[in-house]
């Protein structure tokens, strides 16, 4: 190591947020200060995972990891540990269950779980540097597929290591590529979507923000197998540091000469673009996504044909998402036997996982298939936050469902998922604790889907709509006896008649919603009760009379004057008066405002 | 840069449509392609100009009307609703005086809500123009309205 130590500041879109770039300047300008810039080098990587944590630093040998770094801790950072070895305490990790400080990164107990296959080098490189991915193995892979193998031998790699697709379906990889690949046509493409616009989940972005060129090389490997000189990367505008980096890999491929004519001196060129979307959720679905690419309305259009057969240009397309093409560097240089050995009989390899919601340890998580939701929850995630209890996840985002406690013990693969009624999605985590009304939290997505539809198709059109309204209904207290079987009536036939994946996936929240949590709706339509207390229209506010210490504050913020009372005299709310804003609840410095529902 | 700039650096290929809405607007001053635009980048790329007004007004992200200075876009999807998203945009409302959709009179500032940022680690969270803020807090929410109110962004 010419360096003796290597400081790597995570600069992942997350940790960028919380200032992670600003800490980085002013480690590289202290460092400066001491004269130290031969001895320490500090390197700008992906997303590391803990984002909880973040800004987060990993020193390397001692494998340090500080978190919650900001701009007035690196100079005792710089000063005391780089500079005397005596690393800074109160900034390390500290193991919540035993409350002692975690010395090395790889102790960590949310790395501990994890088997990164996906993530190996997403914080561990510079993603902007072609240097350091070249360094860790990269581009071996490709230059091994198209000067050692056939396109035929890489596919049954590819069969044997059970990949499957990692976007949401789950279909065999090896398939879509050997549909590509069989039909006959002068031109072929390869597209990656990278298209995630699930709310909560974040995995594809990490992977371009952190090891850009990984999905470059699977790509380019796909092109190999079907015969296709050209693909494109299909980003969501909302990410453009994901895009930035994408396109600084791209031309240092070219570069190099990884992407272009001719590559390894084979007889093999590719070519690559990156297209930007410009905010549809919709074109995540790859008719659609395959329209916007073409410069059109991204909207989709019924299959068959599939776009193996007519994709983009009405060419053979071949169309995965980009955790897919990540594992596909990993297979041609361990084979397909190695992975296959990871998992469960059905679903083989890792998956990564988003955590956010009400839990600990928000980030992105890479576990072995056949691990469960619990160890995901509670073993890397911590579980709820102190003084709370998770009473269900979200798996699968707006187009999955919902799965309570007692099922958290199923091992995660495509099908166990499936059959709880929820699905492996794009691998977005949602934990939700009893501060959660699952009724709203089913019309919270609902509303999203509807506001997304494209609009081509009625049952996703009208349909999510009428669905969206009876929900608004319940959880504003105006319930009746029969809307529940209306909103599950519905939510089938738009389930089986809608056009895309977008319409077809949509009613699931509130299937699965009713299927575990139907006392909720039951609660909400017949004794108008919300017992997370977030339902506005069912919520009144009461003052407790020994907790009142007659301030006056509540009076004062209260919009309708519904506080009756004055300095020394307790405080009563008119009922008939009050609008339930809460403006009294969150004021009250005594805790003094009671919120109610269901209980006159 | 000028329209016609723009469309230099383009091939006349219809797939280049989002790339040339997308750069348009941000060399908008008020972020936003107008009818004019929109008719001349028909007549480049040799579309009718329903096809590029179809297109344009499918996107959330392209902009028929003017907008400010700086677009914010709060996200509201589920992880950052969950963590409290709504009351930022209470805040977000009364600091700058405006509802969702709409844009200060100064013309600094747009408000829109957008869906997943991907940063859900951090929510609640927004992003202003390209730069992303997370773990939004109150305090830290009007610090950073302060601070490109007063350009020391």
């Amino acid at each position: 190591m010419a360096h003796r130590l290597n400081v790597l500041v995570c600069s992942g879109a997350s940790c960028i947020s919380n200032d992670s770039l600003k800490v980085k300047e002013a480690m590289l300008a202290e460092i400066d200060r001491l004269g130290l810039n031969k001895e320490i080098k500090v390197i700008e990587t992906g997303c590391m995972g803990p984002c909880q944590l973040g800004p987060v630093i990993l020193v390397y040998p001692d494998e340090t990891l500080y978190k919650k770094v900001q701009v007035e801790d690196v100079r005792e950072i710089v000063e005391q540990h780089f500079l005397k070895g005596r690393p800074v305490e109160r900034l390390m990790y500290k193991s919540p269950l035993t409350d002692e400080l975690v010395h090395k990164s790889s102790e960590v107990d949310y790395f501990q779980k994890q088997v990164k296959i996906v993530l190996a080098n997403c914080g561990n490189i510079d993603p902007e540097s072609i240097e350091e991915y070249i360094a860790v193995g990269g581009y071996e892979a490709l230059g091994k597929a198209v000067t050692e193998m056939t396109p035929d031998t890489v596919l049954n790699e590819i069969k044997i290591s059970g990949l499957r697709g990692r976007g949401g379906g789950g279909f065999p990889t090896h398939m879509k590529w050997m549909f590509t690949k069989n039909e006959k046509s002068d031109e072929k493409y390869v597209i990656c979507n990278a298209d995630e616009g699930d709310p909560g989940a974040f995995m594809d972005r990490s992977v371009i923000e952190g090891d850009p060129h990984t999905l470059i090389e699977g790509m380019a490997i796909a092109g190999y197998v079907v015969g296709a000189s050209k693909g494109y990367v299909y980003v969501r505008a909302e990410y453009p540091l994901a895009i930035e980096r994408l396109q600084k890999a791209i031309s240092q491929a070219k570069e190099v000469g990884f992407l272009g004519e001719r590559i390894f001196q084979s007889d093999f060129s590719f070519d690559l673009e990156v297209r930007v979307g410009a905010g549809a959720f919709v074109c995540g679905e790859e008719t659609a996504l395959i329209h916007s690419i073409e410069g059109k309305r991204g909207t989709p259009r019924p299959r068959p044909p599939y776009p193996s057969a007519s994709g983009v240009w009405g060419k053979p397309t071949v169309l995965n998402n980009v955790e897919t093409y990540a594992n596909v560097r990993h297979i041609i240089l361990n084979g397909g036997a190695w992975m296959a050995k990871i998992g469960t009989e059905t679903s083989k390899g890792t998956k990564v996982f988003a955590l956010s919601g009400t839990i600990k340890n928000t980030g992105l998580a890479e576990v072995p298939m056949g691990t469960t939701i619990r160890e995901l929850i509670y073993d890397i995630g911590g579980g709820a936050p102190e003084g709370h209890e998770i009473k269900a996840v979200q798996l699968g985002g707006p187009s999955g469902g919902c799965v309570t406690p007692e099922y958290f013990d199923t091992p995660i693969d495509y099908e166990s998922l499936t059959q709880l009624g929820a699905m492996m999605g794009s691998g977005g985590v949602i934990a939700m604790d009893e501060t959660a009304c699952m009724v709203n939290t089913a019309k919270f997505f609902l509303d999203f889907t509807c506001f997304e539809s494209c609009g081509k198709c009625t049952p996703c059109r009208v349909g999510l709509k009428q669905m969206y309204g009876l929900l608004d209904k319940i959880t504003k207290g105006e319930g009746e006896e029969g809307d529940i079987e209306a909103l599950e009536k519905l939510a089938n036939t738009i389930k089986t008649t809608a056009l895309c994946g977008l319409g077809q996936t949509a009613p699931n929240p509130v299937l699965s919603t009713i299927k575990y949590f139907r006392h909720e709706y039951e609660e909400h339509i017949h004794d108008k009760k919300c017992r997370a207390l977030v339902c506005k229209d069912l919520i009144s506010y009461e003052i407790d009379a020994e907790k009142c210490k007659a301030c006056t504050l509540c009076a004062q913020k209260c919009p309708v004057d519904a506080i009756r009372g004055q300095r020394g005299v307790v405080h009563v709310i008119e009922q008939e008066k009050c609008v339930s804003c809460g403006s009294c609840y969150d004021v009250c410095p005594f805790g003094a405002v009671q919120r109610l529902s269901g209980e006159n | 840069m000028k329209r016609k700039e723009i469309l230099r650096k383009y091939e006349a290929k219809p797939d280049n449509l989002l790339y040339i809405l997308h750069d348009i607007q941000d060399a908008s001053p008020y972020n936003y392609v107008t009818e004019e635009d929109m008719e001349e980048i028909a007549d480049f790329l040799g579309l009718p100009y329903s096809k590029v007004y179809g297109t344009a007004t499918f996107y959330s992200m392209i902009s028929q009307k003017p907008r400010g200075k700086h677009v914010i876009r709060l996200c509201d999807s589920p992880p950052c609703h969950l963590m409290g998203s709504e009351s930022i945009l209470d805040i977000l409302k009364e600091e700058l005086g405006i509802d969702v959709g709409q844009t200060t009179p100064d013309m600094l500032f747009t408000l829109e809500i957008t869906s997943c940022l991907g940063v859900c680690g951090v929510a609640p969270a927004m992003m202003i123009d390209e730069e992303v803020f997370g773990n939004l807090t109150p305090k830290k929410l009007r610090k950073i309205i302060k601070d490109y109110r007063e350009g020391n962004v």
